[in-house]
């Protein structure tokens, strides 16, 4: 009986991959403030794609539109080729918050937050199943954090309340995840953890849209990019359209671009130059006193 | 000792005492339920509002003859469609709009209530009379506090998302905005059923103090319902007990007893009472210590060195 369900589930989500289409969306607030227009792109299944834009660019609004928080003044959105609500009712999409937006002091343990995925696949006394605890136990699993779950989620370092965040939706099974800025706040390890997590997703066929200003590890994991600014400037594979080009177009003057090259960098005739490209924090960069062939640029990430 | 004992149980020969027991029970039963979401959002002093916001509901009700449940309502109403007019048309911040127009109303109230004292006694609606509750109010107050649980029991997990993560609730599905608004009905419900018991002034103490005291006990949600309500409970239905002997007024019994049970949790609780804390400081500081010495110890080696 379960193997037959399962194989159910299994053969709806091979009728439908993972798929976003937003079609000429404008999304004009109450206020009369128009955060995004006219903005197009579609990703298709097994993909990361990185949603790249300045403050105030309207990334926040094209997750919310895509969650159907707001509703588009024109154009549309479709997930797996179906419209936003129905794809929310049947789980497709799993939202990974920014950690500011959640109340930490609220009594609820690790394996409580990660079951909150499954509620979804419940009835409507969400009573869990055998099957939605071991969907709570592999998700904890897979980021690591079995052994911390019985720990109140306040106790958790950033790092690991962003795995847990991660774990819940796992558990949630949808075939799109959006993940809000997931690199804020965190360690090296952590965020190499969680990439290698988004690297298996895409392996199974997910589709993963990451809202991001960590630009220096863009070009490591997503294989997409949408670059925003109010409206969509640029979107397609990141080897075409991640080009200094068009960053310089999504992030305008905010963008501190230093370019070192020549006999700045070295002595020989080598041309090719080095450009540090990064948003609203400084770059550290060593100088190379002794060797001077050493060069190092490193982007510090303010933590929060 | 058999004469103590019969002495003890008289309270349970009089009908009056004990619909007065169960009704106080039922009502400090779903109100703790409540309580663990107000103080959770630090909404808490929203049940102080509400409790004294439909005191001229209830005395005018009275006054007409018809049931309180209804003039609270109509009062609850009035408040909250005040505390908007107010908030949009000054530029006072919130909790003074709170304040100004739920104390308006209380005045109101115990204004109402004193022009016609044989109708409406202020006592009644202050401090509450549950020992003399005519049998349709607490038929009212059974129904209203009856339906309010079996509702919670049926949407307490989406409440807990709602309340956690808004966000993700939506995400999920959840229709967020009605769970809220059916949260805030079910609060002025509880709220006017509480008036019965403790009393428009000690309303606030129902809707707040089981749901903190658990708080201090447990960081699971489950568990903090149950001991909340458990708190709620027993210790309403204790409270209306002992007022027969005590002969004072309930709700100051019932909210007596759910300090005394908060002040030993906020000493003793095992995890985040005053003691745990304590005890936690001398093991970090004779560790710090510890670490100290052994630093010291270590750096002198090399520095010889």
């Amino acid at each position: 009986m379960m193997n037959r369900l399962d194989t159910v589930t299994r053969d709806k989500a091979i009728a439908r991959p993972a798929s976003i289409a937003v079609n000429d969306l404008t999304v004009t607030y109450p206020n009369g403030f128009t955060a995004v227009r006219d903005a197009s792109f579609e990703l298709g299944p097994g993909s990361i794609c990185a949603l790249v834009g300045v403050n105030g660019s309207g990334k926040s609004t094209v997750f919310k539109a895509i969650m159907g928080f707001v509703t588009p003044t024109a154009g549309q959105v479709r997930l797996c080729g179906l419209p936003v609500e129905k794809a929310i009712s049947q789980n497709i999409v799993a939202y990974v918050p920014q950690s500011e937006d959640v109340d930490w002091n609220f009594p609820v343990l690790v394996e409580d937050v990660v079951m909150m995925g499954r509620y979804g696949h419940m009835n409507f006394l969400r009573m869990p199943s055998k099957k939605d605890r071991r969907k709570v136990d592999e998700a904890l699993e897979r980021v690591n954090m079995s052994a911390y779950r019985k720990r109140q989620i306040g106790e958790l370092s950033g790092g690991q309340k962003k795995r847990v965040f991660l774990a819940r939706a796992l558990a949630q099974e949808g075939r799109i995840i959006l993940l809000d800025e997931p690199f804020t706040g965190i360690d090296v390890t952590t965020e190499t953890a969680i990439i290698g997590l988004l690297r298996d997703l895409r392996e199974a066929g997910h589709l993963m849209l990451v809202s991001t200003h960590n630009l220096g590890s863009v070009p490591d994991f997503c294989d997409q990019v949408v670059l925003l600014n109010r409206t969509v400037l640029a979107s397609g594979p990141t080897a075409s359209t991640f080009t200094q080009e068009n960053l310089e177009r999504t992030f305008g003057g905010v963008l501190r671009n230093f370019e070192l090259g020549g006999h700045a960098l070295h002595e020989d005739d080598d041309a090719r130059r080095i450009n540090v490209i990064t948003d609203d924090e400084r770059p550290l960069v060593f100088y190379g006193v002794k060797t001077r062939k050493r060069k190092k640029a490193t982007k510090q990430d303010a933590g929060q | 000792m058999s004469a103590l004992l019969a002495e003890l149980a008289v309270p349970f020969t009089y009908d009056y005492m004990w619909k007065a027991m169960w009704v106080s029970a039922l009502v400090g039963a779903v109100c703790a339920f409540l309580s663990c979401y107000l103080m959770l959002k630090g909404w808490s002093l929203m049940g102080d509002a509400l409790g004294h916001s439909i005191v001229p509901g209830v005395a005018g009700a009275y006054i007409i003859g018809v049931p309180f449940a209804a003039g609270a309502f109509f009062a609850g109403i009035l408040a909250a469609l005040g505390m908007a007019f107010v908030k949009q048309h000054s530029r006072l911040r919130e909790d003074a709009t709170i304040g100004l127009v739920f104390t308006t109303l209380f005045a109101l109230g115990l204004l109402m209530a004193s022009l016609h004292p044989t109708s409406v006694s202020i006592q009644t609606i202050v401090l509450g009379n549950i020992l003399a509750i005519a049998d349709e109010d607490a038929l009212q107050v059974v129904i209203i506090a009856g339906i309010s649980f079996a509702v919670l029991l049926f949407i307490w997990k989406d409440l807990m998302v709602t309340f956690f993560d808004e966000t993700y609730a939506r995400g999920i599905g959840l229709k967020t905005r009605t769970l809220k608004l059916v949260f805030f009905t079910l609060l002025s419900a509880c709220t006017v059923a509480a008036l019965q018991t403790v009393g428009a002034c000690l309303v606030i103490a129902l809707v707040v103090t089981p749901g903190a005291t658990a708080y201090l006990l447990t960081d699971r949600f489950n568990r903090l319902l149950v001991i909340a309500v458990a708190i709620g409970t027993v210790t309403s239905f204790a409270g209306a007990y002992l007022s027969f002997f005590l002969n004072g007024a309930t709700g100051g019994i019932i909210v007596t007893l759910q300090t005394l049970i908060f002040l030993a949790a906020f000493y003793f609780a095992p995890k985040h009472g005053v003691l745990a804390a304590r005890r936690k400081a001398r093991v970090a500081r004779d560790r710090a210590l510890a670490e100290q010495q052994a630093e010291s110890k270590s750096s002198t080696v090399p520095e010889a060195a």
